[in-house]
């Protein structure tokens, strides 16, 4: 764990020592700050939900531009073979990497919490419980998407090819929710159980079930899961 | 030591090395020599247990590379083939990076560092950003963080690639001194850095070791031949040819009339030298040596003679 602390740090540090990680944090704070202000005045209700509907999508091309180079860069520049080649387990480099994107994705939502002060300063009777499960619900989708993106970038070392798997794959979750009406009563369980729209919507009402949490958790494990398998497979190439 | 045990590894239908085995022993250094694409640095990157291979074993101390990677991997230092490195880090940051995990305690890292710093030459760069640095700094920053936690083991993978002639000789230096101490594995395609920097050297050429041993003994071995050039006048021809029948020991490679005389090239076994007989057929035939004089055969031609039987075959 001490070595995924160490990986963690540079990740982090490397986001910030190139312009990449200012441009997604200003980028993501326009798109969502615009998308929430116009409606909020408009429908005077004092909660953040249009904020929470909105960052999900903002996510789909979001997330994967911050974790399209985790692995696919090491690969491409070749730096996999000095790390690879540390006392260090595959298993904690992934997990350091993953987590400072996880990183990066909860400091690019502080940078909406100015919409909770106007929420705090405009709005009455204001459901505090409600915006904190709702935010960590943002989270919680955060790190699903950066699991998913993680491991599209394991999967190649081009960041542009792991970008546009990323978005895939995580539109196909997003999806999930949207096409229930078309499915059969037989497969729309199964389907909207896989939805993360579905459970983040359980969350975002205030509920922490264990069910949504066991959800997150294991579509996380099961991408760093296949992630470290990836990164190990180089041994038998 | 390290015992390489009828190592191979195949790329899909190709076979890049081909059951290789050696032993080597602490305090050497070790020169892999072979042509590009010989299997070299896939030798080397099996060592490292970067990559695993399709049959055979790598022992350290009896300890099975595949079976505790991570706990060899903390007695080698690795310099790998293209030197790959974060160019947005700068070099101080990289190299306190890489001892943070190879767990150099942090009261240690200064004089770590400073050690690597001072024997690698970076005084300059240290605290400037890896990618505005020169290929030779790379080189060495690449050195230094192989050499930072001060292994018991070195792999380089063509250490001095990029180096101007001057730093070449640093590092050759700084590579000898480290090989009183540890086992230093180098690889180069280059003979003449091989020849002027390890204790032995191990060809390699298609996946399979085509020679082992130090320079000297590669070139004392009994199968190098000794190339004997002559000039000589009033030779006839067939009397030339004829000589092969008289000395059977030796091979005349090529004749050539240069204006007045004739240059004759004789290949002969080093254990079997003909010389004297050579020179009583010329007095017997009434030749005037102008000029005898005999050329060893040097590494550069045994290497040239081990990659190429193999090459000709294949072309």
């Amino acid at each position: 764990m001490g070595n995924s602390l160490i990986i963690f740090k540079r990740e982090l540090k490397s986001f910030f020592d190139s312009p990449m990680a200012y441009v997604f944090l200003v980028v993501f704070a326009l798109l969502n700050g615009w998308f929430f202000t116009t409606t909020f005045f408009l429908y005077g209700q004092s909660d953040l939900r249009t904020l929470f509907n909105i960052v999900p999508l903002v996510y789909l091309f979001f997330v994967p531009g911050i974790t399209m180079g985790l692995i696919s860069r090491e690969k491409g520049l070749g730096t996999i073979e000095i790390i690879s080649t540390l006392p260090i387990e595959d298993r904690d480099i992934v997990i350091g990497k993953y987590l400072s994107a996880v990183a990066l994705i909860s400091i690019a939502l502080l940078s909406t919490s100015i919409h909770f002060i106007t929420l705090v300063s405009f709005g009455t009777s204001i459901d505090y419980g409600a915006v904190f499960t709702g935010y960590l619900g943002l989270v919680l989708v955060g790190a699903v998407y950066a699991s998913i993106g993680i491991f599209s970038s394991s999967v190649t070392d081009n960041q542009v090819i792991s970008f546009i798997i990323g978005i895939a794959i995580i539109f196909v979750f997003w999806l999930f929710d949207k096409v229930l009406v078309f499915m059969p009563d037989m497969l729309a369980g199964i389907i909207q159980y896989l939805s993360v729209e579905y459970h983040l919507s359980n969350i975002s009402r205030g509920v922490i079930d264990t069910r949504n949490l066991i959800y997150f958790g294991s579509v996380i494990g099961f991408f760093l899961f296949l992630t470290t398998r990836l990164v190990e497979s180089r041994r038998w190439s | 030591m390290i015992r390489v045990e009828n190592l191979s590894k195949n790329y899909g239908p190709v076979k890049a090395v081909r059951s290789i085995s050696f032993d080597l022993d602490d305090g050497q250094v070790i020169g892999f020599l072979g042509a590009n694409g010989a299997g070299k640095s896939t030798t080397l990157k099996i060592m490292t247990g970067y990559i695993s291979p399709t049959a055979g074993n790598v022992y350290y101390n009896d300890h099975n590379i595949q079976e505790n990677t991570s706990e060899i991997q903390k007695d080698i230092g690795y310099l790998p083939e293209l030197n790959p490195l974060y160019g947005e880090m700068r070099v101080h940051d990289y190299l306190k990076f890489i001892s943070e995990i190879r767990g150099i305690p942090k009261e240690n890292f200064k004089s770590s560092f400073q050690k690597v710093v001072e024997e690698c030459a970076l005084n300059a760069v240290a605290h400037r950003t890896i990618g505005n640095c020169s290929k030779g700094y790379k080189q060495r920053i690449g050195l230094a963080a192989a050499m930072i936690h001060d292994p018991k083991i070195l792999i380089l993978d063509e250490p001095v690639s990029g180096l101007d002639p001057n730093q070449i000789v640093e590092i050759r230096q700084l590579i000898r001194k480290l090989g009183k101490e540890k086992i230093v594995i180098m690889s180069s395609h280059i003979l003449q850095e091989i020849q002027a920097t390890v204790d032995r050297i191990i060809i390699i050429n298609e996946g399979s070791i085509v020679a082992d041993g130090s320079s000297d003994s590669l070139l004392s071995d009994t199968n190098a031949k000794t190339e004997l050039s002559m000039d000589v006048e009033n030779a006839d021809e067939n009397d030339i040819n004829d000589m092969k029948a008289i000395i059977p020991s030796i091979d005349i490679s090529s004749i050539s009339k240069e204006g007045t005389y004739t240059k004759i090239n004789i290949k002969y076994p080093k254990n079997n030298d003909p010389r004297s007989d050579i020179f009583k057929y010329a007095v017997d035939k009434g030749w005037t040596i102008l000029e005898m004089f005999a050329t060893k055969q040097n590494l550069e031609d045994i290497f040239r003679n081990l990659t190429s039987s193999n090459e000709s075959n294949n072309g």
